[in-house]
C-alpha cells in the first residue's frame, strides 16, 4: 500500500515536472483536461460541440477520448493516484458516490445556485448529482432506455398497427409473423435482455411499483401477483424471439437496429441511442420509421443519462476553468446543439421543444413532470445489485429448464443478500 | 580457479537482486494484497472493513460463479488435449520430409498470430447461423442445413473450445516440431532395422522422448486456459445467457463494471488456489523428491 502510494506518487511528480512547461507556456489560458468515452463518430462529433463552446468561452480543451470502461478506470486511477484530470465523465447512478465519500470533488453549489439547478433539472437526476445537500456533478444529456422502434413499411404491409398495450402489440405481433417479417428483433446480449425486462416491468407494473421495488428495496413485491404478470409478458417475448428470431444469441445491439432499417425484422426495443443509426441510415423519424417512448404508450420514460466530474487538483486556475466548463455545458444553446448531434435531449426542461426531432419532442414532454419518468436502475441500486440481477434475466431468457418459480426466488435472495 | 568463480557468482547475483526485489514487492505483494481484499466489503476502493468469509459464500452460492468454473473444467481439458494431439498429428506429418514444407509450417503457424480477440471475432462471424456457415450451406442449396452451436446454450462451450484449438495447436506443433527434429536419426534407423511399424515407434518411442516439449506445451496451454478471457469476450461474451461465463470474465466484471473488489478478489484467490493445486503434485515431484534421492 505505502510502496504503491510511493510509485504513484513519483509518477505524478514526474508527469508533473513534465507538463509545468507546457502550462508555463501558455500562460493565463483556462486549460482543462477532459476524460470521456466518446469516441464514435457520432459521440465524437457531438463532444466536439463542448469543446468548440469551450474554446470559444476562452477555455482551452485538452481532449482525452478513451473508448468503453477504461476511461472511468483510466480516470479513478489518476484520481486515486493523486494525478487528476480536471473533467471526468460518468453516467448519471450512484457509482461515484465513493468518490465524493472520499473527498476527492469539488462541490459545485456556487454554480448549481447561479444556474438554479432544483428548478431546471428532472428530480430524480438532481437527486443523483447531490450528495449530502452538495452538487458534485453536471447533467449533461437525457437518454431514455425504453423506446419501440419499428418500421412503418412493414407495420402497413402487414396490415398490423402500432401497439396500444401488450394484447395490441401480440396481435400486431401475429399479423407481422404471418407476414414472413421477424416481428421483433432482440440483441440477445445480457444487458439487451436487461433492458427488455426493464422496459416490461414498467409498461406492466408502472412507476410506483417500480421506484418501491428499486428505491426502497422493497423485496416482497418479487413475489406478487403483478411481478408474476411481468414475467409472463416476459416469457412470451422470450418464446417468441426463440421461434422467429434465430440469430439473436449474440446480436449488437447497432446489428439489431439495422434489421428494423433494412426491413427484416418490424419492431425493435431499444434506448434512443438507436435513432443515432436510423439518422445515420438516411431515414426520418414519422416517415420511415417510427417510435414509441416507454414502449407501451402512457408508461412510465426510464431515463439515464452522462455526467461531468470536477477532481480537486489544489490549483485555483484549474478551479476556474472547471466553472467556466460547467456553465459552457448547461448552456441553453449549447444543450441543444448537443443533444441533437448525440441523439438524447438537453437535461434542461427549459429549452425550445420545436428544435428537436419527433420523437425527441415526445420524450421531453415525459421528462419534464415527475409524474411520468422514473431513473435507470443504477440510480437506485448498486452496479453490484444491478449486475447480479442482470444475471438471473439473462439466465431466464436462455435457460430451458428454468422456471418463473426459479426466477422469482432467485430474485428473492439476491435483493436480500447483495447490498 | 576458487576465487573468480565466487566473485563471478557474486556479481550475478547482485545483477539479479533488483529484478528479485521488483518481483516479490509487485507479484508477491500484489498477490497478498489481492486476498486480503477478498476477506473486506471493498466496493469500488480498497477498504478494510473485514466480513470474515462472507465473499467466498456469495461467490460460492451464485450460479454464474458454479458455471463459470465448470465451464473452465471443460475447456481446459477439451482444448489442452485437443490442441497435444492436433498439434502432435501435425508436427508429425510435417515431419514426413513433405514438399512445400515450410509452406504448411507456416500456414498451421499462422493462426497463432493471431490474437484470441480477433480469433474469436473471426469464429463468431463464421458460426453465426444468420451469417456464417450455416447460412453459407443454405444459400448453396441445403437448406435444411442447421449448425447452431454458437447460439445454443448447451453447445457454445465447444465453438469456444474449437477456435481455441485453432489458434494454439499451430503452437504445439511448432515446439513438437522442433522435438521430433532433435530425435536422433540413428533411433529411426534401428527401429527400422527392426522391423517396428511406425506409428509403434511414435507411440512408444518418440512421445517418451518429447516429455519435455510436451510438457512446456501443456504449461502454455494451461496458463491460457486460467486466464482465459477474451476469447470469451470476443466470441461469445459469455452468452447465451451465462453457458460460457469463465472464472477470469467473471473477476472482470465484478471489478471494473459491478464495482466489487472484494468479490472479484474473491473469485481470483480461487483461481490461485486452482494453479497451486494444479501446479502442486509437479512442483512435489521436480522438487521434493528429487530432493530426498540426491
Amino acid at each position: 500500500m505505502k510502496f504503491k502510494r510511493y510509485l504513484s506518487g513519483s509518477v505524478a511528480a514526474l508527469c508533473l515536472a513534465a507538463t509545468c512547461f507546457g502550462t508555463a507556456a501558455s500562460a493565463e489560458g483556462k486549460k482543462a483536461e477532459v476524460i470521456h468515452w466518446w469516441t464514435s463518430a457520432s459521440e465524437a462529433a457531438a463532444i466536439k460541440v463542448f469543446a468548440d463552446r469551450f474554446k470559444d468561452a476562452g477555455g482551452e480543451w485538452v481532449d482525452n477520448g478513451i473508448a468503453g470502461d477504461a476511461a472511468k478506470r483510466t480516470f479513478t486511477n489518476r484520481l486515486l493516484g493523486g494525478n487528476p484530470p480536471q473533467v471526468g465523465q460518468f453516467n448519471v447512478t450512484r457509482e461515484f458516490e465513493e468518490i465524493v465519500d472520499a473527498g476527492l470533488l469539488n462541490n459545485l453549489n456556487a454554480e448549481a445556485e447561479a444556474g438554479n439547478w432544483a428548478e431546471v433539472l428532472p428530480g430524480i437526476i438532481n437527486n443523483v448529482i447531490k450528495r449530502d445537500g452538495n452538487y458534485y456533478a453536471v447533467p449533461v444529456n437525457i437518454h431514455g432506455s425504453n423506446w419501440l422502434w419499428y418500421n412503418k413499411a412493414a407495420f402497413e404491409k402487414a396490415g398490423a398497427k402500432p401497439p396500444t398495450d401488450w394484447d395490441s402489440f401480440f396481435a400486431a405481433v401475429d399479423k407481422l409473423k404471418a407476414d414472413g417479417i421477424v416481428p421483433i428483433a432482440v440483441g440477445g446480449e445480457s444487458w439487451q435482455e436487461r433492458l427488455t425486462f426493464n422496459a416490461v416491468l414498467l409498461s406492466v407494473a408502472g412507476r410506483d411499483f417500480y421506484l418501491k421495488l428499486f428505491n426502497n428495496r422493497d423485496a416482497e413485491l418479487i413475489k406478487s401477483e403483478k411481478m408474476g404478470e411481468v414475467i409472463d409478458v416476459y416469457t412470451r417475448l422470450r418464446d417468441l424471439v426463440r421461434e422467429t428470431d434465430k440469430g439473436s444469441p449474440g446480436r449488437s445491439w447497432n446489428e439489431t437496429t439495422s434489421m428494423v432499417i433494412t426491413g427484416k425484422a418490424a419492431m425493435q426495443i431499444m434506448g434512443d441511442w438507436a435513432k443515432g443509426e436510423f439518422i445515420s441510415a438516411g431515414q426520418k423519424a414519422g416517415v420511415d420509421y417510427g417510435c414509441i417512448p416507454a414502449v407501451i404508450p402512457q408508461s412510465p420514460y426510464m431515463i439515464s443519462g452522462d455526467v461531468f466530474v470536477f477532481p480537486k487538483t489544489g490549483d485555483d486556475a484549474d478551479r476556474e476553468a472547471q466553472s467556466l466548463m460547467v456553465n459552457v455545458m448547461l448552456d441553453k444553446e449549447t444543450q441543444i446543439a448537443f443533444n441533437n448531434v448525440k441523439g438524447s435531449i438537453p437535461v434542461r426542461s427549459d429549452v425550445d421543444p420545436s428544435k428537436l426531432d419527433p420523437c425527441g419532442a415526445q420524450a421531453i414532454k415525459l421528462t419534464s413532470s415527475d409524474a411520468t419518468h422514473v431513473g435507470s436502475t443504477g440510480m437506485y441500486i448498486t452496479p453490484d445489485l444491478a449486475g447480479a440481477i442482470q444475471d438471473i434475466y439473462t439466465e431466464y431468457w436462455n435457460a430451458s429448464d428454468m422456471t418463473k418459480e426459479d426466477m422469482v426466488a432467485r430474485l428473492v435472495e439476491t435483493f436480500e443478500t447483495v447490498n | 580457479m576458487k576465487y573468480p568463480l565466487i566473485s563471478s557468482r557474486l556479481a550475478a547475483r547482485l545483477t539479479i537482486l533488483p529484478f528479485v526485489v521488483i518481483a516479490l514487492t509487485i507479484f508477491v505483494g500484489c498477490v497478498l494484497w489481492s486476498v486480503q481484499l477478498s476477506f473486506t466489503s471493498s466496493k469500488l476502493l480498497p477498504n478494510s472493513d473485514f466480513v470474515g468469509l462472507d465473499q467466498y459464500i456469495r461467490l460460492f452460492n451464485t450460479t454464474r460463479w458454479i458455471v463459470s468454473l465448470k465451464n473452465m473444467v471443460v475447456f481446459g481439458v477439451l482444448f489442452t488435449s485437443g490442441s497435444l494431439v492436433l498439434g502432435f498429428l501435425l508436427a508429425v506429418f510435417i515431419d514426413q520430409k513433405v514438399r512445400a514444407e515450410s509452406f504448411f509450417r507456416t500456414v498451421f503457424l499462422y493462426p497463432h498470430a493471431l490474437s484470441f480477440v480477433v480469433t474469436g471475432l473471426a469464429w463468431q462471424w463464421f458460426l453465426n447461423p444468420a451469417l456464417g456457415l450455416q447460412e453459407m450451406v443454405r444459400v448453396a442449396g441445403w437448406e435444411s442445413f442447421t449448425f447452431d452451436w454458437l447460439v445454443n446454450r448447451d453447445f457454445a462451450i465447444y465453438t469456444v473450445v474449437f477456435a481455441a484449438i485453432w489458434q494454439a495447436s499451430g503452437l504445439v506443433m511448432a515446439l513438437m516440431l522442433a522435438g521430433l527434429r532433435g530425435v536422433d536419426p540413428e533411433i529411426w534407423k534401428a527401429t527400422k532395422i527392426d522391423g517396428v511399424p511406425t506409428w509403434r515407434v511414435y507411440l512408444h518411442v518418440i512421445v517418451p522422448i518429447l516429455g519435455p516439449v510436451i510438457f512446456t506445451s501443456v504449461i502454455l496451454l494451461s496458463l491460457s486456459v486460467v486466464k482465459g478471457y477474451d476469447i470469451v469476450v470476443a466470441m461469445t461474451g459469455g452468452g447465451p445467457g451465462i453457458a460460457t461465463e469463465v472464472p477470469a470474465k467473471f473477476v472482470l466484471d465484478h471489478l471494473l463494471q459491478r464495482a466489487n473488489i472484494g468479490l472479484a478478489m474473491a473469485g481470483a484467490t480461487v483461481m490461485l488456489l486452482t494453479v497451486i493445486a494444479a501446479l502442486a503434485p509437479w512442483l512435489y515431484l521436480k522438487h521434493v523428491k528429487k530432493g530426498a534421492n540426491g
